[in-house]
């Protein structure tokens, strides 16, 4: 493929009209750093009790999943995501949306082969390729003596 | 007042990174999937080679709640049963860091579909 920088600038204004690359910074910015705020508010809180740091960080993760998991139920999680772009898909709330909302838009198809085979649709090669490379590092640390 | 400056700490941060994935979605045309992917290798690369645990220190939440945090903690965790189980570990140990993400989500997705209607997308 050669094709030069402006023809490339041409075609990606055509397949995006609406999207103004600085506004879309910029609402990513407010709404993920929002998220991450408040997950640190939460931290802050549970720490506060007798919380180790990595509880507090599991608990975090896990009341941002369950918040996340309601206001897709609700319906509310995609009118937010539609503004926040890549504000609310980067943070954790983007992997536990692409879980909940796939196990309710194909509730349809029955359980097994709908809910739960479409939940890791986006899911698990995130998984996949996350807990692959974590492992491969295992592997070299392991025999490279390296821990 | 430490604590306001944490948070404004975790909103820079995790602000950054969120722009960050904007920039490949508005540029590189890929797709949602493809950078939550990239995310998790790249916070697995960073943790695996000790680049992540600086930001983690300095942006607290700002740089765990992001999908790099998961990624950064997936490493993390790898490492921590290669010294507990030696080579057992770099096969348990993935999955057990990645347990409470994801078993949360799961039992809320199954949760949430026993309950609730898809919405109709109007």
């Amino acid at each position: 493929m050669s094709i030069s920088k402006e023809e490339y600038d041409s075609m990606a204004k055509k397949a995006s009209p609406n999207s103004p690359v600085f506004l879309d910074c910029v609402k990513a910015f407010l709404f993920g750093g929002a998220i991450c705020a408040f997950g640190e508010g939460l931290m802050q809180w549970f720490t506060g009790t007798a919380m180790t740091l990595e509880e507090s960080r599991a608990l975090t993760t896990s009341v941002l999943i369950i918040i996340t998991a309601l206001l897709t139920a609700f319906g509310v999680f995609d009118t937010i995501a539609k503004h926040a772009g890549a504000g609310t898909m980067v943070p954790i709330t983007g992997f536990a949306n692409s879980i909940v909302c796939a196990a309710l838009e194909f509730q349809t198809e029955g359980r097994i082969l709908g809910t739960a085979a479409q939940m890791f649709s986006i899911a698990g090669p995130v998984i996949v390729f996350g807990c692959s490379a974590a492992s491969l590092y295992g592997f070299i640390i392991y025999f490279f003596g390296l821990y | 007042m430490e604590i306001f400056l944490d948070i404004l700490k975790a909103f820079l941060v995790g602000g950054l990174i969120c722009i960050v994935g904007q920039l490949l979605i508005d540029f590189t045309k890929m797709t949602p999937g493809k950078v939550l992917v990239l995310f998790v290798v790249i916070g697995v690369v960073l943790g695996a080679l000790g680049l992540y645990e600086p930001i983690a220190k300095w942006g607290g939440a700002g740089a765990t709640v992001p999908l790099t945090g998961f990624g950064y903690n997936l490493a993390k965790g790898t490492k921590a049963a290669v010294i507990e189980k030696g080579l057992l570990g770099a096969v348990s140990g993935p999955f057990s860091a990645a347990g409470v993400g994801i078993m949360v989500a799961v039992l809320s997705g199954l949760v949430v579909s026993l309950f609730a209607k898809p919405k109709d997308k109007g």
